[in-house]
């Protein structure tokens, strides 16, 4: 019996999708794939919770720290610190004693000290709130506790004193939205004109596919420079216009697809039942194409990531504060010479998304297209 | 072939046209002009500027302006550059862009073909998974990442060549901005030539020259000629765009070449300059497309052109 259980099902059908499904489940480069992608998603979605620090948070007393396991600030960084702080306070310090993360200073001062210029340790990114111990010499000497706030910098911080761990995941945010975004607009909008343009065929495919050639034949950069000028400083409707601008190979495969799918019997027999045109392109068209589209949209996101970084490093995309992998790899570009960490994660972080990107797509091109192998 | 040569060109002159018409249109459409500081001008100023530039006239009349200068071969002056002309900007940058995309291009074809029949010889072997491998590498990895890196490499800890600079096209000085623009075309023209060499392998008529006993050198000697038209047809665009220069690596290593001027006009508003741009580009890649088709006419027998 127990022999006969485990006999699969071989009534239940396999479909298509199915044995895509199988075929991509064989190829371990796209399966690691898959996982890194997952991860690196993860990451730059709920890692900037956990990181500890906000990705716009400047520390003017960490300016380009680098990367370490380090905790800050270092044992160094405390005594003059505080030393900085006191002479804001017109004090003298004396017998500074540095316990775990607790300092204890004697402030002397020719007059009485203000004691809420005490706030100044606050302010300073080392210290916390500090509070008076013991008061002498009509309040001419203070001896003050200080908490001292340590903080970890894995990634190093940015020329403004930025924690790059942070930025680096935030910008993993907006590159892969953005990445997204702009492919499924450009997948959405060529998919229904090469489709519509397929069916259609005759007269209508011929203008159709006039005005994508004539689109192809002006120099992409230009439109999308041109686009950048006219959204610029707008983050969403910069991006539904870069998809805007990358459907026309989608058209084309789309429409190759339509015309063949045309001549079907069941596209002609949807027609013999009196279905609208629509219907047909719905129910009949659109979801045979289907596996090119997957393929194509999982290769265009890398190519939308990697114009948006481009764009970035022109100045031309994400603005400040706000930040990209391209943005902070024209940063470290800038910096490399002193601070290559800078350069170094940011750098990481997209190519090992751009490498899963494209590992995908190959993989999916394979399981779905299994002559093409 | 003349004829085909000459028609092609004819055909490319509507193709230009629209081009030209729909930039010219695109970029007038953008806020702002040439002439907006952040310091307004004074009124009177202004007015004498556009006057100057004729961009007072309505915008019909200054685009048939501009196609009729088109014609007679003269790009129009700069509006931000004011003492130059957008052609003697060309004639400084062009041979530029032209000598480093030249010699990218030839790098990346050598290069890229070797490796590629390489790959496809040794199939499934340690030579091809590192072949394959190099070049999913060099596809990825974006060229303002390639670029730092190299300078920081070759330029900062090794000490061997300069980190950017022209220097009048010292050798020196154009090792590394060759290196990074060929690259990528190196990685994409391997992975053609591996996987139009494996087909072409596979094919009867190398069959019959294996069972022929010829060398395995003239065997790939026929197998290249099928197994090129891939690469060429790649070629063509790429080219035309290697040969007008690239944004990224113009900017990193600080080479006077064409590149930028696309960026910068657009964002000076330099209309002449964007305009002057665009239709250098199309002329290129039209006319490699025409190189291409004719590439293929030679290669392949079964091609003809009437």
């Amino acid at each position: 019996m127990t022999v006969l259980a485990t006999v699969p099902d071989v009534t239940a059908g396999r479909s298509l999708w199915d044995d895509a499904l199988i075929r991509l489940r064989r190829n371990k480069a796209a399966v690691v794939s898959i996982a890194v992608l997952a991860l690196v998603t993860l990451l730059s979605v709920f890692g900037p919770y956990v990181t500890g620090h906000a990705f716009d948070k400047v520390y003017t007393e960490y300016t380009r720290v680098p990367a370490s396991l380090q905790l800050y600030p270092s044992a160094d960084q405390i005594a003059p610190a505080i030393e900085r702080i006191a002479l804001r306070l017109r004090a003298k310090p004396e017998n500074i004693v540095i316990r775990d993360d607790m300092a204890q200073v004697e402030l002397a001062a020719p007059r009485a000290i203000d004691e809420r210029a005490l706030a100044f340790f606050d302010r300073s990114d080392i210290f916390g709130p500090a509070g008076v111990v013991a008061r002498a010499e009509e309040g001419r000497r203070l001896t003050v506790d200080v908490p001292i706030e340590y903080r970890r910098f894995l990634f190093g911080t940015d020329s403004n004193g930025r924690d790059l761990l942070t930025r680096t995941l935030i910008a993993g945010r907006v590159s892969l939205a953005i990445g997204l975004l702009a492919a499924g607009v450009g997948v959405f909008i060529g998919v229904i004109y090469g489709a519509v343009s397929g069916y259609f065929g005759g007269r209508i495919d011929d203008i159709m596919m006039r005005i994508v050639d004539v689109i192809y034949a002006l120099p992409f950069i230009f439109f999308v420079i041109m686009l950048m000028v006219f959204f610029g400083r707008n983050f969403v409707l910069m991006f539904v216009a870069v998809g805007a601008v990358e459907w026309l190979d989608m058209a084309r495969i789309v429409r190759g697809q339509t015309l063949s799918l045309r001549q079907q019997e069941f596209v002609q027999a949807a027609e013999a039942l009196g279905v609208d045109h629509v219907g047909i392109l719905r129910r009949h068209i659109i979801p045979n194409v289907l596996g090119p589209v997957v393929v194509y949209m999982t290769l265009l996101v890398p190519k939308v990531i990697l114009l948006e970084s481009f764009l970035s490093f022109l100045g031309l995309g994400v603005q400040e504060p706000l930040t990209s992998w391209g943005v902070l790899i024209a940063d470290g570009a800038r910096n490399i010479q002193g601070a290559t960490y800078m350069l170094t994660f940011p750098a990481i972080f997209l190519v090992t998304t751009l490498f899963a990107l494209n590992f995908i797509g190959d993989g999916l091109r394979d399981a779905l297209d299994p002559k093409d192998r | 072939m003349l004829t085909y040569i000459a028609r092609r060109l004819l055909s490319a002159i509507p193709t230009l046209f629209v081009i030209v018409t729909i930039s010219f249109f695109l970029i007038r459409l953008a806020p702002g002009g040439p002439f907006d500081l952040e310091q307004p001008l004074e009124a009177a100023v202004m007015e004498n500027l556009k006057r100057l530039y004729k961009l007072d006239e309505p915008l019909h009349m200054q685009y048939l302006t501009y196609l009729k200068g088109l014609l007679q071969g003269d790009l129009g002056p700069s509006f931000y550059y004011r003492d130059l002309t957008i052609a003697q900007l060309f004639a400084k940058g062009l041979p530029v862009s032209m000598r480093l995309g030249g010699l990218a291009l030839l790098l990346a074809l050598a290069v890229g073909l070797v490796c590629g029949v390489v790959a496809a010889l040794k199939q499934n072997r340690a030579a091809d998974y590192t072949v394959v491998a190099i070049a999913t590498a060099g596809i990825t990895i974006p060229t303002f990442v390639t670029a730092p890196v190299f300078q920081v490499v070759f330029g900062l800890w090794l000490a061997w060549l300069p980190v950017g600079g022209w220097n009048d096209g010292a050798i020196r000085n154009t090792v590394l901005p060759v290196l990074v623009l060929a690259l990528p075309q190196m990685a994409v023209v391997a992975r053609l030539t591996r996987a139009a060499m494996i087909e072409t392998l596979r094919a009867n008529h190398i069959r019959t020259l294996r069972a022929q006993g010829l060398s395995e050198f003239t065997i790939i000697k026929h197998a290249l000629r099928g197994a090129v038209l891939p690469v060429v047809s790649y070629l063509g665009p790429a080219a035309a765009a290697l040969l007008t220069g690239s944004v990224v690596v113009e900017t990193i290593f600080g080479l006077p070449g064409i590149g930028r001027y696309f960026v910068e006009g657009a964002l000076n508003r330099d209309y002449t300059l964007v305009m002057g741009t665009v239709v250098v580009i199309a002329c290129f890649v039209l006319v490699f497309n025409l190189l291409v088709d004719i590439a293929y006419a030679l290669l392949d027998p079964r091609v003809r052109y009437a």
